[in-house]
């Protein structure tokens, strides 16, 4: 176990690496400086070389390389390219909790409206109860979410006015893009419970509670679930991919002051720094929730055989 | 034969009073009805594994609702804007921001452009992306996933790291980066969806191998000297055909979508040309006086994700039926 541990330990460090590695090269090998803007805004050659001065880029590729790993280990991010004195720290700063409060809820709500949903279509396979939550599922998994999002906001927003249009002062704000950020996600899960709690009420420990006499209910929330559930535990790294880009378009869509609509605007901008410090960020949040959910997998699932 | 070989390897031969066949008087016979053998005879002709997929599909209504689906929205993404007066590019201002009517069936757009002929041509951009990214993946997923799973060993090893390094970020922030750093065309989306799509197909493919690895017809054709690559090519892939097909059938909504999310951010196919990513986000400005410019492209890409989703079902049970539910 604890090698296990230690290996991917290190895989993911490695993984992180990698990540860091490919963005840095790929974002300072795109054509064109930062401050040549496309609108051919004449700057004086003193500030142009000022200005790379103050950001480290008159230095060989691979001193800024080192500088930027040297940076990263110390949590530095750097500075935007774009906005005046705006460090990549300060804006996760403020948009992270944002995003992450968003997030948290919609995580939470998929995972509760999916797995009820997958417990209902098992046990009632193939009455309606079923072909309505599969019917809902394979609407969640084959719509895009932002056409999804954007549907939600006209029709709650602009055709029946129910809503709040963007924001995210009140608990009416937090409605659609917690819908939009979760729905695919609780199609994706109902059918992975549904397909894994049919598999376990097919076990014959099963049939030896239900022969002792033990209560349907209890059959299904105590025997069944604990072993149905455990499939799901391997959709949580997914699940947070999921919830970030995803914020990337609810985040747009609702002007939600978070991370996701910082990245979706830093690439509308070019601001080159900012997709570098927040893809790094993304990246590393990511391998992170990925390596936590392979220990927490192993941990639950004993029957997960680690290779040595 | 009525004597036989006893585990020590000692002939025993039965004793008198057992009845062997060849004991029993020719009188005794009696010649069997010639029809009884027709009950052995194979009528129909066998069928093979295709066409027996082939049949399991065509029962599943979902699956071939989806088909039909596609196949009409292909057709008409070839053959549509050549019957139609407008073109996807044409600007028309007097026209700018028509309702939906018998003239422009979806109505037009800020600069008068005929929505319906663009979301036509927007079905030609986003299925072909999604076909040709979902083709290009086929291939490089077979090789490298094919070699890594017969091979074996440290090669399999290297690779498969190699693999799971790449796997663990999300693809979409891989292809935003390669978007930012190959500019907005339609060749880089596909080269961005390239580069990043094949691993689920690779992993997919080594464990297929793996498992096929060990059967006795690989043996036999080891046996008579094949070749490596002979076998690997003749005949371990074609024999785990089913579930790539299946994984790849998948691959083409995934593509579609990825196209679209990278269009509504901003970075994906560059005006006057149009994919339904791209039709959608340019209605967003005006979606509270003109919702029907998003509403059609939004219908659009929502179909074919699911007739696509459904072929993608139908096809997982018919062509690999111990995976049905």
């Amino acid at each position: 176990m604890v090698g296990y541990i230690v290996k991917r330990f290190f895989a993911s460090l490695l993984t992180m690496f990698v990540l860091i590695t490919i963005t840095f090269f790929l974002m300072h090998s795109i054509p064109g400086g930062p401050f040549s803007p496309a609108e051919e805004r004449k700057v004086p050659a003193s500030v142009l070389q000022k200005m790379e001065e103050k950001f480290g880029l008159h230095e060989p590729l691979h001193v800024q390389y080192v500088n930027y790993l040297k940076n990263l280990l110390q949590g530095d991010l750097g500075f935007s390219f774009k906005q005046l004195d705006v460090s990549v720290n300060e804006l996760i700063a403020q948009g992270f909790p944002i995003s992450a409060k968003v997030g948290l809820i919609a995580i939470g709500l998929a995972l509760l409206i999916g797995i009820l949903l997958g417990i209902v279509s098992a046990i009632k396979r193939g009455k309606w109860a079923d072909w309505t939550a599969m019917i809902f599922a394979t609407i969640g998994i084959s719509i895009p979410n932002f056409v999804l999002t954007v549907l939600l906001m006209f029709f709650f927003c602009v055709m029946f006015k129910l809503l709040p249009t963007y924001g995210l002062t009140s608990w009416k704000h937090y409605i659609l893009p917690v819908i939009g950020l979760s729905f695919g996600p609780i199609a994706y899960i109902a059918r992975l419970m549904r397909s894994s709690m049919l598999e376990v009420m097919r076990q014959d420990f099963i049939l030896t509670a239900r022969a002792k006499g033990v209560p349907e209910y209890r059959v299904i929330f105590k025997h069944a679930l604990k072993n149905a559930i455990i499939p799901i535990v391997t959709y949580l790294g997914p699940l947070v991919a999921a919830m970030l880009t995803g914020s990337f378009i609810v985040e747009r869509v609702f002007s939600i002051p978070g991370i996701g609509r910082d990245f979706v605007s830093g690439i509308g901008d070019r601001d080159y720094s900012v997709i570098l410090g927040l893809t790094v960020f993304f990246g590393v949040f990511i391998i992170v929730m990925n390596f936590i959910v392979d220990i927490l997998y192993a941990i639950i699932d004993k029957r997960v055989k680690i290779e040595e | 034969m009525h004597s036989a070989l006893n585990k020590n390897g000692d002939i025993v031969v039965p004793r008198e009073s057992s009845l062997v066949w060849h004991d029993i008087p020719d009188e005794e016979f009696e010649k069997l009805d010639q029809s009884a053998k027709q009950s052995e005879v194979v009528l129909r002709k066998s069928k093979s594994y295709w066409q027996d997929a082939w049949s399991r599909f065509r029962k599943d209504p979902l699956a071939m609702a989806g088909l039909v689906v596609i196949v009409v929205i292909t057709l008409a993404a070839i053959f549509g804007p050549i019957f139609s007066s407008y073109s996807y590019e044409d600007q028309n201002i007097a026209n700018q921001n028509q309702s939906p009517s018998l003239e422009h069936w979806f109505g037009t757009d800020k600069f008068g452009r005929d929505i319906f002929v663009r979301t036509l041509y927007g079905a030609r951009i986003s299925l072909t992306i999604g076909f040709v990214a979902a083709g290009i993946n086929l291939v490089i997923g077979v090789i490298y996933g094919g070699i890594s799973g017969y091979f074996g060993g440290k090669i399999d090893m290297i690779m498969m790291r190699f693999v799971d390094i790449l796997y663990g970020v999300p693809d979409l922030l891989y292809i935003i980066l390669l978007m930012m750093f190959l500019g907005n065309t339609l060749e880089s989306i596909l080269i961005a969806l390239s580069l990043t799509y094949w691993i689920g197909t690779a992993r997919m493919v080594r464990s297929q191998v793996i498992t096929l690895k060990f059967q006795e017809y690989t043996l036999a054709a080891k046996a008579i000297g094949s070749s490596n690559l002979r076998i690997l090519f003749k005949h371990l892939i074609p024999n785990s055909m089913g579930p790539i097909i299946v994984t790849v059938t998948f691959l083409v909504p995934s593509a579609i979508f990825s196209e679209a999310f990278l269009s509504f951010l901003g970075i994906g196919i560059q005006v006057p040309m149009a994919s339904w990513g791209t039709l959608v986000n340019d209605a967003i400005p005006s979606l509270f006086t003109q919702p029907y410019q998003m509403l059609f492209p939004a219908i659009a890409i929502s179909i074919t994700m699911f007739a696509l989703n459904f072929i993608g079902d139908g096809l997982r049970d018919a062509l690999d039926p111990r995976l049905k539910k």
